[in-house]
């Protein structure tokens, strides 16, 4: 891994010309890195997915946004394999996706991070790290037990992961146990975890969630620096200063639909994205978690740079 | 004083190095690996167990097998055993695993008691007659089975407590041999990256998932690998005495699972020495209420109850040693200041 391309300070360079034709739900990309079609995943009578065509671009930052309960983890778990549709295809860089393990994914390429962090609490640190590497040939029982055929490899590794968590400012806890790590620290462990296996697409949810402003910078920085590197980013968020600062491509959810795709500036004043915020009914009286969408529509409109 | 506590001891000091002691510890070594660093509930080691002893003990009485192809029947069957258990839970949540392990041991406790079998199984009365003969001492002509394979000269072993004849000696240096095997094969194992994987999906399996490695199949192993060692403890735990179907109720399992808590369950000699400490009190408290009873000062037990009080005994010290040691004696502290 390239380490040392030094995120810019400045405002980030925004990849541009990502879609073909106008910016409406579905668009097609120039050049798709996954392509899903009519995907749908029902919980009981409700509709959590309903995505009828739905395409991210490559090498580029792909924010996914919508209000509480839109599907944006539920899509995120079909993508990866973690949950099964009720329909639907998609296919990741070419290769058809649908049915496929979760492992298998990850193999593949596509790595995800989890909204409610997944660290694992009882392995150092350094372990959670050494763990996400790929085709490791120690992880073979056989092999485990002549550590010559893997020691060399094992330091490889171990070389790798001190790079990350150095970048990461993670390096002073390599030896700690994950749950000694501040809620924070846990979310950017996991982002750096995903990075060992070199993957080409990452998939983080709620990446900044619970992370301190001080840090928030600098994993914005790390963030960036993915697509320096060639990879292709799709997360979720709600903060939507992250979202305008970092993103290249919005993609709006309500209720399981796209309902609006766009650069940043030009989706959030859509028509169908305010109303997936405040809901269509603007007159009635505000309730608790309609005025902290309010709040959050406010973000959105208020243009910064 | 009516009880002689220097004989009592001694009793308790022969447990120390027992084929039995040895044996538990290898199956607790198995369950460590199950439950202490893969995090699979397994509540029926008992069955693994008794696969082992059923296997080795009908290879030999019914089918005249050889020591080492008894062996692989018991090793080979234990393997089938945890494929069938694994393959339909391992996908599901981890509480479906411990039931169907308890279920599963019963059934085939219940298999090897039941009439239907008498002749292969011996029903409730169990099989012996499978330790095999020294034979000749001079030519050893007419040596079978496992004490046919026994090289050391006929007589007596061993010093102070420890002194026996030269079956016991052959199996106990056999037993600890195969715990210490055991033992390494462990320790090497789970400071891998296989053992990394391995305590990873103790930790969150969803996680590893993500991070691409086969959780399934990674948990079967373990599966297998922690159950050929009951299977093999079920084979050291009958050589010293006959097979019997009873020995192998969810209580074994239970002892067994003590054990491990005891010594720590994601250690590698927690079990090994919890299984020590196990027996030694188990003999010397057991030692200790017979001869109490038997001088009249526990006027209101019975000879039997007094039998039963041993494991109440045993039971609570254990529960003391567990409030004020949670992580067993080689756990790490530092590990469980973070259990939710
Ligand atoms: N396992 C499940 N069982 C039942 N309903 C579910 C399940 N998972 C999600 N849902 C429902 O599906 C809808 C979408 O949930 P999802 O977690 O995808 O939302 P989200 O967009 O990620 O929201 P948030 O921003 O709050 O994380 C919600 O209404 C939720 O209640
Ligand atoms: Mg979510």
């Amino acid at each position: 891994m390239s380490s040392n391309a030094t995120p810019s300070k400045g405002a980030p360079v925004k990849s541009t010309g990502l879609h073909v034709g106008e910016p409406a739900p579905g668009v097609a990309k120039v050049d798709p890195i996954i392509v899903a079609d009519n995907v749908t995943r029902t919980f009981g009578g409700l509709k959590a997915v309903d995505v009828a065509h739905l395409e991210i671009p490559r090498n580029a930052i792909t924010a996914l946004i919508g209000p509480n309960g839109a599907g944006k983890t539920t899509l995120f778990n079909l993508l990866t394999g973690f949950d099964k549709p009720d329909t639907g295809t998609w296919t990741f860089a070419g290769t058809s996706l649908a049915g496929v393990p979760s492992f298998k994914v990850a193999r593949l390429g596509q790595v995800r991070t989890f909204q409610l962090t997944k660290a694992l609490g009882l392995l150092t640190v350094l372990d959670n790290m050494k763990l996400g590497a790929k085709n490791q040939k120690g992880e073979n029982l056989f092999r485990a037990l002549l550590p010559f055929l893997w020691r060399k490899q094992e330091e490889e590794i171990e070389a790798k992961a001190l790079d990350i968590l150095q970048r990461f400012k993670l390096d002073a806890k390599v030896e700690d146990y994950a749950a000694s790590l501040s809620g924070g620290q846990r979310k950017l462990l996991e982002m750096a975890r995903a990075l060992m296996s070199d993957p080409t697409l990452v998939m983080l949810d709620e990446p900044m969630a619970g992370v301190n402003p001080a840090l928030t910078q600098s994993l914005l920085d790390h963030i960036l620096d993915l697509k320096t590197q060639g990879m292709t980013v799709l997360f979720v968020e709600h903060d939507m200063h992250m979202v305008r600062h970092i993103a290249d491509w919005v993609v709006v959810m309500a209720e399981g639909r796209v309902v609006a795709e766009g650069p940043p500036h030009d989706v959030m004043k859509q028509q169908a994205v305010i109303d997936a915020y405040l809901g269509s009914h603007h007159d009635q009286d505000l309730g608790a978690t309609e005025s902290e969408n309010v709040e959050a529509m406010k973000e959105l409109l208020h243009d910064e740079d | 004083m009516g009880v002689d506590f220097w004989q009592i001891l001694m009793n308790g000091a022969v447990e120390l190095i027992s084929p039995t002691t040895a044996a538990y510890a290898l199956a607790a070594l198995g369950l460590a690996i199950h439950f202490g660093y893969t995090g699979l509930l397994n509540f029926g080691q008992a069955g693994f167990m008794a696969i082992g002893a059923y296997g080795f003990a009908i290879s030999t009485l019914t089918f005249q097998f050889p020591v080492w192809a008894a062996v692989l029947v018991g090793v080979g069957a234990s393997v089938v055993f945890a494929l069938i258990l694994g393959v339909p839970t391992l996908r599901l949540r981890a509480d479906y695993l411990s039931i169907v392990t308890i279920a599963a041991a019963e059934i085939l406790r219940l298999i090897f008691t039941t009439n239907t079998f008498d002749p292969v199984t011996g029903s409730a009365n169990g099989l012996s007659g499978y330790k095999g003969s020294y034979g000749d001492p001079v030519t050893r002509e007419g040596a079978w089975g496992f004490a046919g394979l026994n090289p050391f000269p006929k007589g007596s072993y061993g010093f102070g407590p420890w002194v026996m004849d030269e079956y016991n000696f052959f199996l106990t240096i056999v037993a600890w041999v195969i715990v210490i095997l055991a033992a390494l094969l462990t320790w090497q194992l789970m400071r891998s990256p296989w053992g990394r994987v391995i305590k990873g999906i103790r930790e969150d399996e969803d996680a590893v998932r993500a991070l691409g490695k086969n959780v399934y199949f990674y948990k079967m192993q373990s599966l297998i690998l922690g159950g050929v060692f009951g299977t093999l403890a079920g084979m050291i735990f009958i050589l010293p005495r006959a097979v019997v179907p009873s020995n192998y109720a969810t209580t074994l399992t239970f002892f067994i699972y003590t054990i491990l808590l005891l010594g720590g369950a994601a250690t590698i000699l927690g079990p090994v020495v919890g299984s020590i400490i196990f027996w030694v009190l188990l003999s010397i408290v057991s030692g200790f209420i017979a001869r109490a009873q038997g001088a009249g000062w526990l006027p209101f037990l019975s000879s039997v109850q007094a039998g039963q009080l041993r494991f109440i005994i045993v039971g609570v010290v254990l529960m003391l040693l567990v409030i004020f040691r949670p992580q067993g004696i080689f756990g790490n502290k530092k590990e469980l200041a973070f259990v939710k």
